[in-house]
């Protein structure tokens, strides 16, 4: 079973294929039956994979790519449990968002178009996390940040959303380069590229502490690209540009967890590079915080989700920083239930309002849309941390590490809760603003108030199911810790070092009911504000103080950068462009070849035309030569 | 044949003594070369140019004489050919600016003034 | 080699049907002359297919070589040889010139006998560069293939080609003058003892230049580099190229911008990097600069540009800059080879890239009658066979992986880091400002609403199809397998950098 593994990647590239060839040719029944069921037995054969799997690691060789006499690239997959697990949550939660977009997507004209490129984009996200060498890993990671720029542009007769693909795509590359650069670093360094060959290496030389430094800051440029890190995280709100079933794949359960895969495949090198842990808390935290600042005031409902993606990929992070590797894996996959499950109720939401995504517009829709409300609540329980749903475990699992992480593991700790509280807060708003008090919109949109039809809605019950129970799989306490005991031999070289799971009892309970109550009071809050006193978002921003202002532009972040760096980039170029390169380099070239030609019509004065004087000069020249010759 | 020509050589050089034969074809050659500075008419600069070489090939004779050294006097030949395909060429240029201009006066033809 | 039993070797072959085409083709009348000139390209491509496949990867010695003596009396021979190398360049002619002759099927120029017999003569000259083995017969195709590009630009060429090839003739023309000079020097260096007979042969250049004093690398190194940088061209020398490239006709820019520009890129790996390793040595960091400061400043030149023929010439400048970087950063000390492979890869890719962006913005402009950026837009709603294609050529031009620019791109800058990370930082930027320039322009051009000049622009034609589909093909599965490519060169580089001996060593 397990050296079929490589069918699992083939199977959504030939969906791809198909489809993608196929185009207009073929019926949305086969679009769908191919597009979804190329997923699905990608899934099947993972689940096969899972239960052959007893914490062995496998490298299944397809074929070899390229080899330059030192260097050697091969197509093979690695199959141990991290990336088993993760090829789960990609063929599992991808095929229900499959299924969901054929309800989502049924009227749409470039049906094919998403479809195939929903398949391309399972391809790729495989590829980066089954590849059992960097390049392969950087091949999907490139591809998948492909497949997000055409699907964040599918709609593309916007200008703005294709400004917004265009956007993520760029962001992504800056982040690219530095994982480029990290790959030619740990080349340089280990002469090879191969996972096993790399942490064996750093296993066998941990003293070389400064390399892995520069090495794990390379590659968290790299991650902070694709997963939306400060301060490359401004593409992923402008990316709710996509279809939403596009938002709940890639920008929130799949594609911007790949940060996170990336540096627990790496963990060997994380350990034993200090400096660049410390980094990686430091930003996952400050991200954390700062993006749920932002979450508070915004009114759009994907926008909303889209900064709480950034700030739950912060706490990822942060527990990856602090060495609780098993716990920011844990909060991939619990997020990607709930929080693929809150988009998917968003795009539930946004179908049933025909296209309104403002919060301003909505109300009351807990009775037109009963399922989606309920699911939505699951979500957004789950997301606030309040047991006994899933978001709570895996997000204790990383504050009870970083509590005791050495330095400043307090003050995270601390940043952590008011995060947490934060995010409930905003979640919360949402929630009572979109399906409790009346309803805002237009007559005719209350009209046409409808629940969605069943392919959507199931695919919501199943997340919600796994969002509400998947937590059970990482209680706090060694033994029933599935999650880790499942995860735990596959950190190979790292084992040693890794933090175990948390415990439970004593300080830990402490902090544990802190994070609670500070949860339930920020809900509470929310409740007192949004559904008790009715207040509403401020239409006008004038009407807002001034502090709220600024959050609610996102501190000006976008238009910091594109003064800084888009609009100089630009000046300079055409400054460059005008004058010194078309006046003064291309002046000089010019200028060398008008002196030749001023020489020359200075010499041409000699050519008097006169048959005379050349015959004059001749003679004088011939006595001259002579003169020289004998005298 | 050969020691025929060289006697009758011996013969004339005892009459004539050469720098004479020098002084001569210096003033020949000399007045070609004022003939074709000085005249404007390109038949008069082309008949200047045979009396220069001509000049040249007197000398050519007399040396030759002088150093009973027949070699020069191939050169003499060959001078006579090329002269005579050079007048050959020359007149019929001169003829072809003649039909396009109507004068054979050399300050007439600046067309390569620069 | 078998092949001797029929006469002359296959090489011989290879450098001079190309001529007898070109001859025949000048007697050619009519509007069959187009397919005359496609059939005799596709007979080169077999005869360059059947060379490669009698190549034998694993030899260390340049194979299917022919030596035989042409001016004695100044030690010049007709030598000439393949190895990996000049494989990859000749297979890069010989596909080239028949998917440009393809894409000239649906232009009508006039007298076009001439126009194809040029492009055949173009192709003898490109293959014998890339062949040659003695340095006065590298010169002389060096120059011969000056010639017919020089006809093609200007007889054929937009508006104001006059005067733009004419600076672009003189301006290469001098480079190359002083190419000759210093080939000239090394030849006068090259008796042994006080014997006066000198050679041009390739190997006896390599022994006179390395035994030259430092001083004397340095001319002989700046000589050699000045007469490739105008032709690749390399920051400050460029300033031809962009003019020329959008005069020339497209074939016209194809050739130059898919072929030509590796004449300079290959002079450097040939005839500059074993050459003066003392030189190499204390200047290559110099030579380095100035490409990794083409990467940066081409692409910003591309960012403003608004005619997008002008921005792919931009983007091609940055490309053959970091193909540059790769070789210059190569140091016997730290042997990365990785740089020169890369950048021999990266020639083919780039050749093949560059024809089909110069092919797409050919197509706008006979579809629109306009190249530039902002009045078009919109091309997607009514054309998406050519969307995706355009699209594919688009992502190999931006080295994404799977497309044949990845390889390359990561060798180069894999081989620039082995020698400065700052460098290799720098030469980096070409993946965030190539991303930056072609999707602005594959936005503004593809997407968005359809205006009125692109309305009409219709599906592609079954010739167009044909070309863009070859190139596509060729992006990806040189991506997915870029083998074929890798395992002929790796002997010779090694091959070729095993006579520098590392500096203090």
């Amino acid at each position: 079973m397990i050296q079929l593994a490589w069918l699992i990647p083939v199977l959504p590239l030939l969906g791809f294929a198909i489809i993608g060839l196929g185009g207009k040719k073929l019926s949305k029944g086969q679009i769908s039956l191919v597009g979804c069921g190329s997923v699905l037995l990608a899934f099947l054969l993972s689940l096969g994979i899972f239960f052959q799997l007893h914490g062995q690691s496998e490298v299944v060789k397809v074929a070899s790519w390229f080899a330059t006499g030192r260097l050697s690239v091969d197509f093979s997959f690695l199959i141990d449990p991290l990336s088993v697990l993760f090829m789960l949550i990609i063929t599992g939660v991808g095929f229900l968002i499959h299924l969901y977009s054929t309800g989502y997507m049924h009227d749409d004209d470039g049906y094919h178009r998403f479809f195939s490129y929903m398949n391309l984009f399972v391809f790729f996200m495989l590829l980066l996390v089954m590849g059992s060498n960097y390049i392969l890993m950087f091949v999907g990671w490139e591809g998948v940040g492909l497949c997000s720029y055409l699907l964040i542009g599918f709609w593309f007769k916007n200008t703005e959303y294709n400004n917004a693909a265009k956007k993520a795509f760029i962001v992504n590359r800056i982040g690219d380069l530095g994982f480029l650069l990290g790959m030619i670093l740990i080349y340089v360094t280990f002469k090879s590229l191969d996972f096993s060959v790399v942490f064996k290496g750093v296993h066998d030389n941990a003293y070389n502490q400064s390399i892995y430094n520069t090495i794990g800051i390379l590659l968290f440029i790299g991650a902070c690209g694709k997963s939306a890190q400060i301060p490359l995280y401004t593409w992923l709100p402008d990316a709710m540009a996509g279809p939403t079933p596009v938002s709940a794949l890639i920008h929130a359960a799949t594609m911007v967890t790949s940060g996170i895969y990336m540096i627990t495949r790496s963990s060997v090198i994380f350990i034993n590079a200090p400096v660049a842990s410390e980094v990686v808390a430091l930003i996952g935290v400050l991200t954390a915080v700062f993006a749920a600042t932002i979450g508070l005031f915004q009114n759009d409902i994907k926008k909303v989700l889209a900064y709480s993606t950034v700030s739950q990929l912060g706490y990822m992070f942060l527990g990856l920083g602090v060495g609780a590797f098993t716990g920011g894996v844990f909060h991939v996959m619990t997020h990607a239930f709930f929080k693929a499950l809150l988009f998917l109720c968003a795009g539930s939401v946004i179908h049933a309002m025909s296209g309104e995504q403002d919060i301003r517009r909505m109300g009351g829709l807990k009775k037109a849309l009963p399922i989606t409300h309920l699911t939505f609540l699951i979500g957004t329980l789950a997301i606030s941390g309040l047991p006994p749903f899933s978001g709570f475990f895996s997000k204790d699992e990383i504050l009870g590490h970083v509590y005791e992480h050495e330095g400043s593991g307090k003050l995270y700790w601390v940043l952590g809760v008011i995060g947490s509280m934060l995010t409930a807060f905003y979640m919360f708003r949402l929630y009572f603003l979109t399906f409790h008090g009346k309803f805002r919109g237009t007559h005719e949109q209350e009209h046409h108030l409808h629940e969605s039809p069943k392919s959507m809605t199931v695919p919501l019950m199943i997340l919600a199911g796994l969002a509400a129970v998947a937590g059970f799989l990482g209680i706090p306490n060694a033994h029933q810790h599935l999650l880790y005991n499942f995860l735990e031999p596959g950190y190979g070289y790292a084992k040693t070092w890794i933090e175990g799971p948390s415990h439970f009892g004593g300080e830990e309970l402490k902090l544990m009911l802190i994070a609670i109550a500070s949860a339930g009071a920020a809900i509470y809050l929310a409740f007192m504000i949004y559904r008790k006193n009715n207040v509403l978002p401020k239409e006008k921003e004038e009407d807002m103080p001034k502090i709220q202002r600024v959050i609610f532009h996102k501190y000006y972040v976008d238009e910091f950068y594109d003064a800084v760096i888009r609009k100089p980039l630009d000046w300079l170029s055409e400054m460059f462009y005008k004058f010194f390169e078309l006046k003064f380099i291309d002046g000089i070239v010019n200028g060398i070849g008008s002196g030749v030609k001023w020489m020359g019509s200075m010499a041409r004065y000699v050519q008097t035309g006169s048959i005379g004087f050349y015959l004059f000069a001749m003679s004088l020249a011939v006595m001259l030569i002579f003169m020289i010759k004998f005298f | 044949m050969s020691t025929m020509l060289l006697d009758a050589g011996h013969s004339a050089i005892q009459v004539i003594p050469i720098s004479w034969y020098v002084t001569f074809s210096a003033v020949l050659f000399g007045m070609g070369v004022l003939g074709v500075l000085y005249r404007r008419n390109a038949i008069i600069i082309l008949m200047c140019i045979e009396m220069m070489l001509n000049a040249v090939n007197l000398l050519l004779v007399a040396f030759s004489a002088q150093h009973s050294d027949p070699r020069a006097q191939v050169f003499v030949f060959f001078v006579m050919a090329v002269a005579a395909a050079e007048v050959a060429v020359g007149l019929a240029i001169l003829m072809i600016i003649y039909r396009n201009t109507k004068t054979t006066d050399i300050d007439a033809l600046n067309k390569l003034k620069g | 080699m078998t092949t001797a039993l029929i006469g002359p070797p296959l090489v011989a072959y290879l450098v001079g049907l190309p001529l007898v085409f070109a001859l025949l083709m000048l007697f050619a009348k009519g509007e069959g002359v187009k397919r005359v000139a496609f059939i005799a390209s596709l007979v080169e491509l077999g005869l360059a297919l059947f060379a490669y496949y009698t190549l034998h990867k694993n030899s260390l010695s340049p194979q299917l070589s022919m030596d035989v003596p042409w001016i004695t009396s100044l030690g010049v021979d007709f030598n000439v040889a393949i190895d990996g190398i000049s494989m990859v360049l000749v297979l890069l002619t010989t596909i080239l010139v028949p998917i440009i002759i393809l894409s000239s099927f649906r232009n009508n120029y006039e007298n076009p006998s001439t126009f194809y017999a040029l492009i055949m003569f173009m192709q003898m000259a490109l293959i014998g560069v890339f062949v040659a083995r003695d340095g006065f017969l590298f010169y002389i195709f060096w120059e011969l293939a000056l010639i017919p590009i020089y006809f093609i630009c200007l007889m054929w060429g937009g508006e104001n080609r006059g005067k733009i090839t004419f600076k672009f003739f003189v301006y290469t023309l001098t480079g190359s003058l002083f190419m000759l000079a210093a080939l000239i020097y090394l030849y006068l260096n090259t008796s042994i003892g006080d014997t006066n007979i000198h050679t041009f042969d390739l190997k006896a250049l390599y022994l006179a230049g390395q035994k030259l004093l430092p001083t004397e690398q340095t001319w002989v190194f700046w000589g050699l580099f000045l007469g490739f940088a105008i032709k690749m061209p390399i920051f400050p020398f460029h300033t031809w190229q962009p003019d020329t490239y959008v005069t020339a006709p497209t074939q016209g820019t194809m050739l130059l911008s898919g072929i030509m520009l590796k004449m300079g890129t290959y002079g450097i790996i040939r005839w500059l990097l074993p050459m003066t390793p003392a030189a190499w040595a204390s200047w290559g960091t110099t030579a380095l600069l100035l490409c990794v400061i083409s990467i940066i400043y081409a692409s910003c030149m591309a960012l403003v540009q608004k005619d997008f023929k002008r921005l792919i010439a931009y983007s091609s400048i940055a490309h053959v800059g970091l193909i540059a970087a790769g070789v210059f950063a190569f140091s016997p000390d730290k042997n990365n080879v990785e740089g020169i492979t890369g950048a021999v890869v990266q020639m083919f890719s780039h050749g093949i890239n560059v024809v089909g962006l110069f092919f797409i913005a050919d197509i706008l402009l006979s579809r629109t009658g306009t190249r530039e950026l902002d009045k078009l837009g919109g091309i997607r709603n009514v054309s998406p066979q050519f969307t995706t294609l355009f699209m594919i050529i688009m992502l190999g031009s931006v080295a994404l992986p799977l497309t044949n620019g990845f390889v390359g791109e990561f060798l180069l800058i894999n081989g620039v880091y082995q020698f400065s990370a700052t460098m290799a930082l720098f030469a980096g930027l070409t993946i965030i400002l190539g991303a930056v320039y072609m999707l602005r322009s594959f936005q503004a051009i593809m997407l968005g609403n359809t205006k009125t000049i692109t309305a009409s622009f219709g599906e592609l034609s079954g010739n167009e199809k044909t070309v863009l589909l070859v190139v596509c093909a060729a992006v990806i599965i040189l991506g997915v397998y870029p083998a074929p490519l890798i395992s002929i060169i790796q002997n010779d580089v090694h091959q070729l950098v095993s006579g520098i001996m590392p500096m203090h060593s």
